[in-house]
């Protein structure tokens, strides 16, 4: 196998964590069946909702187009099996917490026929760039890091920009999930295939592909196919295993030195990330030509009977995943969509897995954080903010609503990582204080905005006022100039007229 | 099926201040053990005093500010002022001195203020310096260390109890029997009176570089500083600037005149720097938080100790020098803000 070249770590701060990630490697990558209904959001991704092409009743091939991509920073649906379109309507989604929005529901015909696809695409790397980017487009693929960020989107604004390196993500650092590292260590091939056709639509010839240390075999599947390839575009990377250095502005300073500047892109520091599974993705659809339909999904926690990574299709709802897990144990609790620092935790189990889903963790005690101490500046979250914020300075001006000091602070820098909750010993919930303030300042810009627009109608109005007020003076003096030197007269026949007029009236 | 909802992270923080308080606490008992075997019992009953009216005066303002008398003391905090209190007095202190200034620090410089966590000063140093604005005399009452002299009386644990809640001595024994000037005071006043360094060095009271028994308090808070740091519970950088702060003047202007100016090696370890490096200057709440204000902010303590020692009238000035600095931590904090990621500092100037 090609060894891993070594990159000690860049970043501030970040913390070791308990992995718990064994528990759902033991088994290989299972494939759920198919179950009777799938529920797929038109929103699985950051930009517009896209818009529905087939009708209550439509029969649907699996791979068909049931709604395109409108508006910005739109991705397609796809549908992921055969079947009949029952409903569109309001359903829970994790995105919203629980909360309904709009969903295609299609009722599987078991058949799971695919569409057929008219032409045989060429050879990808005889394709012009900008050729291959709408391909990709027409996949729906979006990163499937959890960000959900539509690739094709994504590799059109890297190439206004001068990108120098094209990292594909395979850090996984969040506890419990693992479905990246038995996708590394079960399709190394196709990860490394996809690597090749984001390097040619990015027209680039450096690619890391960057794994934790806690992922040996992971690492050691893509290195002996490295080897096999002789591809020394792709350089294998790894770092150590420090949370959340899988973050995509934090993994690009991690393994160039270089900072992604704030309110930027990784593109503004030369660098292109995408997860692996991406990758994997991308080569399904440019090669195997299936779009996205399908994902892996770690299944895990201690309130699951058996943790596993499954390949479910997209719209498959997290309460068939589960059981195909072997259902709850008695303790199940809490369900979090994502991992154990950063997940949402939802209310129901009626939510389906989307593209952005890459795990579902079901935990059973909720942790009782205990009493909320005052802040004793203590300066530990200090040390592990991977951003090199001030927290505890952070949290006194959010109490405050300080909002120039929030700012001055770097507020919206923070990545809500949850290293400074973990470590505070006043307990204080941090991570979620900042998120509010975040929120708050938003309000305040928008209010700002919305005020200053009001000044200036409020201004302009006054201006044309003026300006008409002005206008009738001049005409006014004007009509007595000509009065006058009309004569007396003239005078009398011009009352004479406004007299006979006014009568009339 | 339905479940709760909760707020990420998921996972229970993994600190809390009562633990961290109790640390300190635990770091401090070697020290202590090594105070009541160099000055006798009285540490005990000044400790006690202390934590009592600490105590009190943490539930009475509590209450007062309606707040649950529960949660305010087991997060401990107002234990380790009243430890670091008694560790900055005499060992014969009356209990009304003690317990004013325990008093002090918890009503007036904690929950005046706002209580934990919005201090501005570190309260066990108001108190002291309270106190020693108040009764200087009583302040004065540092009892021989035990270094075997033949014409020097210790008392037992009943006569120091007695003296400490009754003010009275035994019969035939007088302050100037048992106490004797701490080695800064004597270092002081031997300089003021033109001795030299050496001459001033051999009396039996100075030890061996610090004082005869300071230096070996001095030592065990040294090992309890480490363990802390080693513990991650106190950070290298204001211990670093306080050592920085006074060692630099001191070994200066030791290089230039070693007959008039003490060695560093007692700055450090003759009187409370070491105590106030590690367990004063380290109060999170009145410290400077980000690392590199830490290092400003002990420096500038460590500093203040060597101007007072040096220009001052009090021969130790540890709580001021504490004080001091606690005034510029806002400013502090505000210049030494550390890069943020992504950012361009310069250019955003």
């Amino acid at each position: 196998m090609t060894a891993p070249t070594y990159d000690l770590g860049k970043l501030h701060g970040g913390l070791r964590l308990t992995a718990n990630k064994s528990i759902s490697t033991t088994m290989p990558i299972l494939d759920m069946p198919i179950p009777a209904q799938l529920v797929l959001p038109i929103t699985q991704h950051v930009g517009d909702p896209a818009q529905p092409v087939v009708g209550i009743g439509e029969r649907v091939l699996k791979g068909q187009l049931i709604a395109e991509s409108t508006g910005t920073l739109g991705a397609p649906v796809h549908a992921s099996t055969s079947g009949k379109v029952i409903a569109i309507e309001p359903w829970p989604v994790s995105r919203r917490l629980g909360d309904h929005a709009p969903c295609i529901i299609i009722e599987s015909d078991g058949d799971d026929r695919p569409i057929e696809r008219a032409e045989t695409a060429p050879d990808f790397t005889t394709l012009d760039p900008e050729v291959l980017l709408t391909q990709i487009l027409h996949g729906g693929i979006v990163g499937l890091g959890g960000a959900v960020f539509p690739t094709a989107q994504k590799l059109m604004q890297a190439r206004t920009c001068e990108i120098t390196h094209l990292i594909l993500n395979g850090v996984e650092c969040e506890p419990y999930i693992s479905c990246d590292d038995m996708l590394m260590r079960e399709r190394p091939r196709e990860i490394l295939s996809g690597a090749r056709i984001l390097m040619h639509a990015l027209q680039i010839d450096v690619c890391y592909i960057v794994t934790e240390s806690d992922k040996p075999e992971a690492l050691h599947a893509l290195g002996d196919v490295l080897e096999e390839l002789q591809d020394d575009r792709i350089v294998l990377k790894q770092v150590p295993t420090i949370y959340p250095s899988g973050g995509e502005d934090q993994l690009v300073q991690l393994v160039t030195d270089r900072e992604v500047p704030s309110g930027g892109l990784p593109s503004d520091a030369g660098c292109l990330v995408q997860n692996v599974g991406t990758a994997a993705a991308i080569h399904d659809w440019i090669i195997g030509h299936q779009p996205l339909i399908s994902r892996v999904t770690t299944i895990t926690g201690d309130g699951v009977a058996r943790p596993m990574n499954v390949r479910t299709r997209i719209g498959t709802t997290v309460a068939d995943a589960i059981n195909f897990s072997g259902g709850y144990t008695e303790r199940a609790e809490q369900l979090i969509i994502g991992g154990l620092m950063t997940g949402k935790s939802i209310s129901t189990d009626r939510v389906p897995l989307v593209k952005a889903t890459n795990c579902v963790l079901v935990l059973s005690k909720t942790p009782s954080p205990g009493v909320e101490l005052p802040c004793i500046r203590c300066g530990d979250c200090v040390d592990v903010c991977p951003v090199q914020l001030l927290p505890q300075q952070l949290f006194w001006y959010a109490c405050a609503d300080d909002e120039k000091k929030l700012r001055a602070f770097g507020l919206t820098d923070c990545i809500e990582c949850g290293c400074c909750d973990l470590v505070c010993p006043s307990h204080i919930p941090l991570t979620f204080d900042f998120r509010m303030a975040k929120g708050r300042i938003r309000e305040l810009a928008d209010e700002k905005s919305r005020a200053e627009r009001a000044r200036k109608r409020f201004e302009a109005r006054n201006e044309r006022l003026q300006r008409e007020q002005t206008q009738r003076d001049a005409e006014l003096a004007q009509q007595k100039e000509t009065a006058k030197r009309a004569g007396p007269a003239a005078i009398a026949a011009i009352l004479k007229r406004k007299q006979q007029q006014h009568e009339e009236d | 099926m339905e479940f709760v909802r909760h707020e990420a992270p998921y996972t229970r923080p993994r600190a809390n201040v009562a633990s961290l308080m109790m640390q300190v606490l635990a770091a401090l008992v070697p020290a202590a053990l090594a105070h009541i075997w160099f000055f006798g019992p009285g540490f005990i009953f000044n400790l006690l005093v202390a934590v009592v009216f600490a105590a009190a005066g943490e539930t009475l303002m509590l209450k007062i500010r309606t707040r649950r008398p529960g949660t305010g003391l087991t997060d401990c905090s107002a234990l380790v002022t009243a430890a670091l209190l008694a560790f900055a007095l005499p060992s014969l202190t009356p209990w009304w001195v003690t317990a004013s200034g325990a008093l002090f620090a918890i009503v007036v410089a904690k929950h005046l203020y706002g209580g934990l966590g919005f201090n501005i000063f570190n309260p066990a140093m108001a108190g002291y310096v309270m106190i020693l604005v108040a009764f200087p005399m009583h302040l004065n009452l540092w009892v021989a260390p035990r270094m075997g002299d033949i014409d020097y009386q210790t008392l037992s644990f009943l006569q120091t109890l007695q003296f400490t809640f009754k003010g009275v001595l035994p019969d035939g024994i007088t302050f100037d029997a048992i106490s004797r000037a701490t080695p800064l005071d004597t270092m002081k006043a031997g300089l003021n009176n033109m001795q030299t360094i050496s001459e001033i060095r051999a009396l039996p009271i100075m030890g061996d570089f610090g004082g005869h028994g300071w230096e070996w308090i001095a030592n065990y808070l040294l090992l309890g500083g480490i363990w802390l740091m080693i513990k991650r519970i106190i950070r290298w950088q204001i211990p670093a600037g306080v050592g920085v702060g006074l060692v630099l003047p001191a070994t200066i202007m030791y290089m230039i005149d070693p007959g008039a100016n003490p060695s560093p090696s007692f700055q450090m370890f003759g009187g409370a720097a070491i105590l106030c490096a590690f367990f004063i200057a380290t109060d999170p709440v009145s410290a400077a938080s980000s690392p590199k204000g830490r290092f400003v902010f002990g420096c500038g303590i460590g500093f203040l100790i060597y101007a007072i020692r040096t220009w001052g009238s009090y021969a130790d000035g540890v709580a001021f020098a504490v004080l001091i600095m606690n005034m510029a931590v806002p400013a502090i904090d505000y210049l030494t803000r550390p890069h943020i990621v992504g950012h361009d500092e310069k250019a955003e100037q």
